[in-house]
């Protein structure tokens, strides 16, 4: 074991721990994105609901490998693949607890607001998403850990920030890199659970009053 | 004022909650609809709002038909309370009581003095203000729910069986202060319950609905207990109906008559020479304690020593059933009297108030 490897490295290493941050940030952001909408049209047109939880499952069973190759011939081996695979991935969770949290939401607040002549947008912004966010901010959490891990796997299409390091230590028969990597993708997904504990706390202060 | 006229509900499911209704609920009055439920008195209250859009018929409010009306435009101006409080929990005690002033754009500081001159109009501490609906005791949410209906200062209320979730001491002392508001506010209230005393003790009219979204009977409390007009609303107002009457007048027209009373401070040696029989036992400050017998005294020391059969004051403004069940609570048949400073002014009998039943009795029982 030639541990000295990773002193050598310690600026490249921050680097690729940095890009691994932005491309599982952007994924889950996109994700977070694309998944509100969808959420609020699955719980306003119930029709829609069983299409949209399906379709975002559906998609989330396709082996991650397979997923960034079917995405090859439209965006080929780019940053865009990486994020787009990934973000596909997030929607699974992102879309179901956007439904849920919106479904948790107790019937007489909803009429409560009605009656207080809010409209519908003003109702959903004010009351009905901030009321979800507890359950939102669940998925969200879930997402991001998963996908700072799934990260590594667009390492094939060659943007797999720490996931190369998997590669480069495998093709090089050397391990030290593989820790490193490791030890740098669980502590990033630890950081990023913690901080997103703290912006939840910031963003429901009425969840943490006793009486 | 809001009318009622040949309004008809169908839901989709082809259930019928309301049947052709004509109603006049007058101003600033409290009406209350009442009836066992799907009997369609939510659904009629919900149409002068327009939570709810009648099928056929036409509901005004101060004449002008709702459907004229932007539905949010209506609802900003008509307050609305509901069982659950329906607060925001996610928003404090003052931004939940803000909601209304702030749709209608009013400036911070007319807001922020608002949200203090409600909380003391509701009987809530100002600190409160800052705290979230779930740290609040369900009376205290239902006192904000109120408040924040009473916001905007709008001249009616919805309220929808506002006091079912909370425990009875609790709303009867809501109730107590609803009519207390009431008589300084004149709103046009329409209150929906399905318990008929709260009906008769809080509506200055009530109207009584049957299953299928019929109205039966749209009277004065009196009138609805003097004359059922039929039997459904006879069954529906309960054995009782003679006593309850009782509740719908006061003590006020009862002559006072003389008592004789001792303090908790009297030796008891002074207190045997009082009297001969029953003794009012009063406080220095002449509040009542209870009846105490003369024979039955502690052998020696002062009277605050001894245990009276507990009496409370009753003021001229108490219900004459509250006095008969006084009377009968009285190992002397007598109901003890006091002003409206709680101090003893004397007492009355079984017979005076029984007496003034009676006469209550034939001034309404008369058609």
């Amino acid at each position: 074991m030639r541990w000295s490897w990773i002193p050598d490295h310690a600026g490249e290493l921050a680097m690729t721990t940095l890009e691994h941050t932005a491309i599982a940030a952007v994924a889950v952001l996109c994700g977070l994105l694309l998944a509100l909408p969808l959420g609020v049209l699955a719980v306003r047109f119930p029709l829609l609901k069983g299409a949209v939880l399906g379709i975002s499952g559906v998609l989330f069973t396709i082996p991650s490998l397979a997923l960034f190759i079917l995405l090859l011939p439209l965006t080929g081996l780019s940053y865009e693949t990486a994020v787009l695979g990934l973000t596909v991935y997030t929607l699974v969770v992102l879309v179901r607890n956007t439904v849920e949290g919106l479904a948790s939401v107790p019937p007489h607040v909803r009429e409560a607001a009605r009656a207080m002549g809010y409209g519908g947008t003003r109702t959903l912004l004010t009351v009905e998403l901030p009321l979800a966010l507890p359950v939102i901010m669940a998925g969200v959490r879930v997402a991001t850990v998963m996908t700072i891990s799934l990260v590594s796997v667009a390492g094939f299409i060659g943007h797999g920030a720490l996931g190369q390091l998997f590669i480069d230590g495998f093709q090089r028969d050397f391990a030290v890199p593989v820790i490193a990597g490791v030890v740098l993708t669980l502590l990033l997904a630890l950081v990023a659970d913690l901080a997103l504990v703290g912006v939840q706390h910031a963003l429901t202060p009425w969840t943490r009053r006793g009486r | 004022m809001i009318s009622f006229e040949a309004v008809n509900k169908k839901f989709a499911d082809g259930t019928t909650a309301v049947r052709e209704l004509d109603m006049e609920i007058p101003e600033g009055q409290l009406t209350v609809l009442v009836g066992s439920s799907g009997c369609g008195k939510t659904t009629t209250l919900r149409m002068i709002n327009r939570m709810i859009d009648a099928t056929s018929g036409q509901v005004r409010v101060d004449g002008r038909d709702v459907r004229d009306v932007n539905a949010s435009t209506l609802r900003r101006n008509i307050g609305y309370v509901i069982q659950q409080s329906g607060l925001f929990p996610h928003r404090t005690v003052a931004d939940n009581i803000a909601t209304v002033p702030r749709l209608l754009g009013w400036d911070r500081k007319r807001v922020r003095d608002r949200v203090v001159e409600l909380l003391d109009t509701v009987g809530l501490a100002r600190d409160l203000g800052g705290k979230y609906p779930h740290q609040l005791s369900g009376g205290q949410q239902q006192r904000v729910g109120v408040a924040r209906a009473l916001a905007a200062d709008p001249p009616v209320l919805l309220m929808d069986e506002p006091f079912g979730a909370v425990d009875p001491v609790v709303r009867t002392l809501l109730q107590d202060e609803l009519l207390r508001l009431q008589d300084e506010l004149h709103k046009t209230i329409v209150f929906v319950t399905h318990d008929i005393d709260e009906a008769v003790k809080l509506g200055d009219r009530i109207a009584i609905f049957k299953t299928g979204g019929h109205l039966v009977q749209f009277s004065t409390p009196a009138e609805l207990l003097a004359h059922p007009a039929d039997d459904f609303v006879a069954d529906f107002l309960g054995s009782e109906r003679g006593l309850k009457l009782l509740s719908l007048t006061s003590l006020a027209d009862v002559p006072v008559e003389p008592v004789t009373t001792v303090t908790v401070s009297t030796p008891v040696a002074e207190a045997r020479r009082a009297g001969d029989g029953w003794v009012l036992l009063v406080t220095d400050d002449h509040r009542p304690r209870g009846w105490l017998h003369v024979d039955h005294l502690p052998a020696d020391g002062v009277l605050a020593d001894a245990e009276p059969i507990v009496a409370a004051g009753l003021t001229a403004s108490a219900s004459l059933l509250t006095a008969l069940d006084a009377t009968v609570s009285s190992p002397v048949g007598l109901a003890v009297r006091v002003d409206d400073d709680g101090r003893v002014v004397g007492v009355s009998s079984h017979q005076r108030i029984n007496e003034r039943a009676a006469r209550f009795r034939a001034q309404v029982l008369v058609p």
